[in-house]
């Protein structure tokens, strides 16, 4: 399915920071656990990753740094920072109260699929 | 590595070189997304396919490459700033856009250039009413410059409503109070309206998105070029000036009048338009120079600093409070904050702390000490001052300045251990920019009556 580019904007930030919470971890693992989790719906471009990790080093809510992959190449690893546990708290509130009002609506009435 | 690895890599070298032409993406970059490529094929290759099939296929999950460069430019938009400008005419190509541009830049400097003509008409003169050009200098030329940047991005009507209401109500407020003659609060106004007004332009600048930091960093640099600008083109006029009188005197006709009731107060004002589309424009041609004299100059104020404290260490001389010492000081800040900032504008928010910031920690620690030894000094004897309005007007600018470089040094000095991003430093000297302005419009406005216009 080909979510809406606003869509895939907005849930990029909490999905990013809920994988770095599970553990530290870079560019093509994180897209690689979001298709996972998504039974593979949720297709991203890969690059567009980079420049939201990019954001979100800049607001302070994950940290970079470098290392080597197992392959001996430079790889750039990211892990969550404090702020970025306290915003990843907040967005899951945000998200559980546009979740459960949609799902308030699609229990109302009887939508066709 | 298999065997067919040797053209594949050239096509990786190739990919990365295609990367590594977009001013947005850079090496650091390229080098993280060049990792995701080879991650990506290295997976796909042990699902059974061919090193070819794997590039071909990691590279159309890349993404577009067009759209990913603007992606970095959106979220890198200070890496941008060098080739803004060059961009719009290269794709539209046929150059109207420009022919425009410069049409409306024109008018709009003529209209700021006879906008100080205009009182003279009702009686006004350059020699003789000198406090009330001093009082609406701003006026005569920063409306015509929002309105450029209202036209140039598009304000919304509304928002244009408003800038204009600001700038009557600057207009009312210069111009209602029955000041004394020579009187210092006149001149606290004459001075503080354009802390207030040029708020007003980088409202029109940011096209109304206030609340965006990245485009109010835009203004800043934006500010500390259209200065050099300014600078750059009164250097010159002030040649053209020269040599108009020269050129006049050799046939023995007087030629004082022309300069200085035409050529410099319309040049003076007709140049900050000017200057503005050229920041606007040509923003690529020269590189971003203010950043540049913050290098320069902050290594050489932090040894003036030094150098201040170990005179007044070693000779035991007090600072002597005279009349101007709490503007001097007052100066000072302000020059400190400036090299914070610009310095904090063009700085690459990725890097780790350097030897630089810690300069610039060190330029921030000495200056607050200095500036706190002077207000000790004048706390000491300021029942024997009184309170006069220029007094007031400067410990309040010192106190507002004193409180940015306190919390800049406790934000840096956590930044330098690693304690905190550098981006909290830039957010905490954007926010605080309109506590300028606020503090100026209190000045503007309750400073005169207050004080009793005297």
């Amino acid at each position: 399915m080909e979510l809406g580019k606003d869509l895939v904007a907005a849930s990029a930030t909490p999905l990013v920071l809920a994988i770095l919470a599970e553990g530290d971890s870079y560019g093509y693992a994180i897209i690689k656990r979001v298709t996972d989790l998504s039974g593979g719906h949720l297709q991203w471009t890969d690059g567009m990753l980079y420049p939201v990790l990019h954001r979100l080093e800049r607001q302070g809510l994950v940290a970079a740094k470098w290392g080597t992959s197992e392959s001996g190449r430079k790889r750039k690893y990211y892990r969550i920072t404090k702020g970025g546990r306290t915003q990843l708290a907040f967005q899951r509130e945000q998200w559980q109260v546009v979740d459960s009002t949609l799902r308030g609506i699609w229990m109302m009435k009887a939508y066709p699929t | 590595m298999t065997a067919d690895s040797s053209p594949l890599e050239e096509q990786i070298l190739q990919w990365r070189q295609y990367l590594r032409r977009r001013r947005a993406i850079h090496a650091p970059d390229v080098e993280e997304l060049e990792g995701h490529l080879r991650d990506q094929m290295a997976m796909l290759t042990e699902a059974g396919l061919s090193g070819d099939e794997a590039f071909l296929i990691a590279i159309k999950r890349m993404g577009n490459l067009d759209a990913l460069s603007r992606e970095f430019a959106h979220e890198h938009s200070e890496r941008l700033w060098k080739q803004l400008g060059m961009v719009p005419e290269a794709v539209d190509g046929s150059g109207k856009a420009t022919r425009t541009e410069t049409l409306v830049v024109f008018c709009l400097a003529v209209a700021a250039a006879v906008a100080i003509k205009v009182p003279v008409l009702f009686g006004l003169q350059l020699d003789g009413d000198e406090a009330f050009y001093a009082r609406n200098a701003s006026l005569f030329v920063l409306p015509p410059l929002a309105v450029y940047f209202a036209w140039k991005r598009g304000l919304a009507v509304m928002t244009c409503v408003w800038l204009g209401l600001a700038f009557a109500c600057a207009a009312v407020f210069a111009n209602v109070f029955p000041f004394a003659t020579r009187s210092d609060t006149e001149m606290l106004s004459a001075l503080h309206l354009p802390i207030i007004l040029w708020l007003v332009v980088g409202v029109a600048y940011v096209g109304g998105r206030w609340f965006a930091a990245e485009r109010r960093m835009d203004f800043v640099r934006f500010s500390g070029e259209l200065f050099i600008y300014y600078v750059l083109i009164a250097l010159g006029g002030g040649v053209f000036t020269a040599v108009t009188m020269m050129l006049f005197n050799a046939i023995d006709i007087k030629a004082d009048w022309l300069a200085g009731d035409w050529l410099i107060p319309c040049g003076a004002m007709g140049a900050v338009i000017v200057g503005s589309w050229l920041v606007e424009a040509k923003q690529s041609v020269i590189e971003n120079m203010a950043p540049v004299l913050t290098r320069l100059f902050t290594p050489l104020f932090t040894i003036l600093l030094l150098a201040f404290m170990a005179t007044m260490a070693w000779t035991g001389s007090p600072i002597n409070v005279k009349r101007e010492v709490l503007i001097a000081f007052d100066l000072l800040l302000v020059l400190v904050v400036g090299l914070v900032f610009y310095a904090a504008s063009a700085r690459d928010r990725q890097k780790p702390p350097d030897l630089f910031d810690g300069l610039q920690l060190l330029l921030v620690v000495f200056a607050l000490v200095v500036d706190a030894l002077a207000l000790l000094a004048i706390a000491a004897r300021i029942s024997e001052f009184g309170f006069t309005p220029n007094r007031v007007a400067a410990l309040g600018e010192n106190l507002i300045l004193l409180i940015n470089l306190a919390w800049s040094a406790w934000v840096y000095a956590r930044f330098l251990r690693g304690r905190s991003s550098f981006a909290n430093l830039e957010q905490w000297q954007i926010a605080y920019l309109p506590v300028y302005s606020v503090w100026a419009m209190f000045v503007v406005v309750f400073f005169p009556p207050v004080f009793g216009y005297r």
